[in-house]
């Protein structure tokens, strides 16, 4: 008997091979829309939904991609920057990125890297139950989305500056700098409705053990200590 | 790939892995790596899955820094050993079908030439003898036969080693491998002359012995490819597992193998003798 209900990608998991959410009827948000579990949502209510996941599950993880992590073209800097604003406004959140896409074998360190062919291993040791994805190319972020909706019970969250993706949790298309900042923005405002974060008492940006040790001393640092920028 | 990719975005370095803060402070990119410097800036390959001992991966790891321009390098694989650490290296790596490498890098290296008019883009095979002698061998032969001007290497262990031990077509005659159990009924193929017959502008034949000739065949292959033509590099990388031969001795035998049949063979053409003398002139001007 054909399932009537509308498909909802909710968090997992799902199990081994779950259908790619575009099969089961989810469809991509058109400009000034978003997808929020798999149902189409003003633009608005996309960034509150994004925002309240954000301050409130467990160990919040910004993954920036290598198309905000190197300065590759104009325009680079200042969306990166944007995204570290956002970092700012959410208490104890880290940042692990996926600087590039090879694979790394024999084992990758997850409290260094996300990596696009086993990114369950990384949100698996650090426990993250909430994640933003930005700045990732799209065939990437795909494959990754569906590996975490598969094993995990990770909340995803896309800031795509294309077309927005149908197997994250919540989805904002053609997303620059400003949309970015409108997500730090809608975090400020539920902040000051009185939601209290999660991690309100640590706030920041807190650094992996991995990220301490290396800024502690094993990274070239230039003369003023500084790591080079 | 290109310099101005490794700069890392503001205020981002401190979250990069200690790996990437290296690669962009002491990187290969940009700058001209000499054998001697082995040791002395974080190269493009470190860490990979390959097995203990392996001479592929040591071949591999001399040929990737020994590419003249790595920032303006995309590689071309194919199934097999050799991809398991290509891939990993901090180059742009292309996938091909197991038939198709010289094929996609035909593709890659007129598409990157009418993108990038004023840019050498250097596009490099590297595959296993299975991947380029047999499945592949049409269209190796075919990306020589249109003069195609891009470097394919030969990481020849004279069996698939990746899928238990069936012989290749270098397999040498006689040879009993662990699927091959009545021993190789036909000689090992003569690629080097298929090469001359193509017309291949530069063809060599090497082992892992020596780093400096490994570093100064592979910058050659590479710097000919730009402006005259095909070149073809077959490097002995055997595989220690399906031989049997202990990972302190894999360089002992590639010695032996060098001195016993497969030595130091080079073939240049006058044109591609003509090029390096002029770029060579060219930068002690």
């Amino acid at each position: 008997m054909m399932n009537s209900k509308p498909y909802r990608v909710v968090p997992g998991p799902e199990g081994l091979l779950p259908p790619a959410a575009a099969t089961c009827g989810i469809v991509l948000p058109e400009k000034g829309e978003g997808l929020v579990l798999g149902s189409l949502q003003s633009e608005q209510e996309t960034l509150l939904v994004m925002a309240r996941e954000l301050l409130t599950r467990k160990n919040p993880t910004i993954f920036p991609g290598p198309l905000v992590l190197w300065a590759w073209k104009e325009g680079v800097a200042e969306k990166a920057a944007s995204v570290l604003e956002l970092a700012d406004e959410i208490p104890g959140v880290r940042i692990i990125p996926m600087p590039d896409y090879r694979p790394i074998y024999p084992k990758i360190d997850p409290e260094a890297v996300i990596n696009p062919c086993h990114p369950n291993l990384t949100i698996w040791h650090n426990k993250i139950e909430v994640c933003v994805f930005v700045g990732v190319h799209c065939h990437f972020a795909n494959i990754t989305l569906k590996m975490i909706r598969a094993g995990t019970n990770c909340y995803t969250i896309t800031l795509c500056h294309e077309a927005g993706h149908e197997d994250s949790m919540a989805s904002l298309p053609f997303c620059g700098a400003d949309q970015v900042r409108a997500l730090t923005e809608a975090i400020r405002q539920l902040k000051r409705e009185g939601l209290r974060p999660r991690y309100a008492d640590t706030p920041g940006i807190q650094l992996t053990p991995t990220q301490q040790t290396v800024l502690s001393g094993l990274a070239w640092q230039h003369g003023d200590g500084a790591l080079a920028e | 790939m290109a310099l101005r990719t490794l700069n890392v975005a503001p205020g981002f370095m401190r979250f990069m892995p200690k790996e990437y803060q290296d690669l962009v402070e002491k990187g290969p990119f940009g700058r001209q790596i000499k054998v001697t410097d082995l040791g002395t800036f974080k190269e493009v390959l470190e860490e990979h899955p390959m097995c203990e001992g392996c001479a592929m991966a040591f071949f591999i790891r001399l040929s990737l820094a020994a590419l003249p321009n790595p920032e303006h390098t995309v590689m071309v694989g194919t199934a097999g050993c050799g991809r398991l650490a290509i891939s990993q290296a901090a180059i742009p790596f292309v996938y091909g079908n197991y038939c198709d490498t010289n094929g996609v890098a035909t593709g890659l290296k007129r598409g990157l030439q009418i993108r990038f008019p004023g840019q050498h883009k250097d596009v490099v095979v590297m595959a296993g003898d299975g991947g380029l002698s047999d499945i592949g061998f049409s269209q190796v032969m075919h990306s020589w036969f249109r003069k195609e001007k891009f470097t394919t290497i030969m990481l020849d262990n004279e069996v698939y080693g990746n899928t238990g031990g069936q012989e290749s077509g270098m397999t040498r005659k006689g040879e009993v491998v662990k699927m091959a159990p009545l021993g190789k009924q036909f000689e090992k193929i003569d690629m080097l002359g298929l090469a001359q017959t193509s017309g291949v502008a530069y063809i060599a034949r090497l082992t892992p012995t020596n780093p400096s000739r490994v570093f100064s065949t592979i910058r050659k292959a590479v710097l000919i490819a730009r402006e005259v033509g095909p070149t073809y590099v077959q490097a002995y990388t055997s595989c220690n597992i399906e031989y049997s031969i202990a990972p302190e001795k894999v360089l002992d035998d590639a010695r032996q193998v060098e001195k016993e049949r497969y030595g130091f063979v080079e073939i240049m053409s006058d044109e591609a003798k003509a090029y390096l003398e002029r770029i060579d002139a060219e930068s002690k001007a």
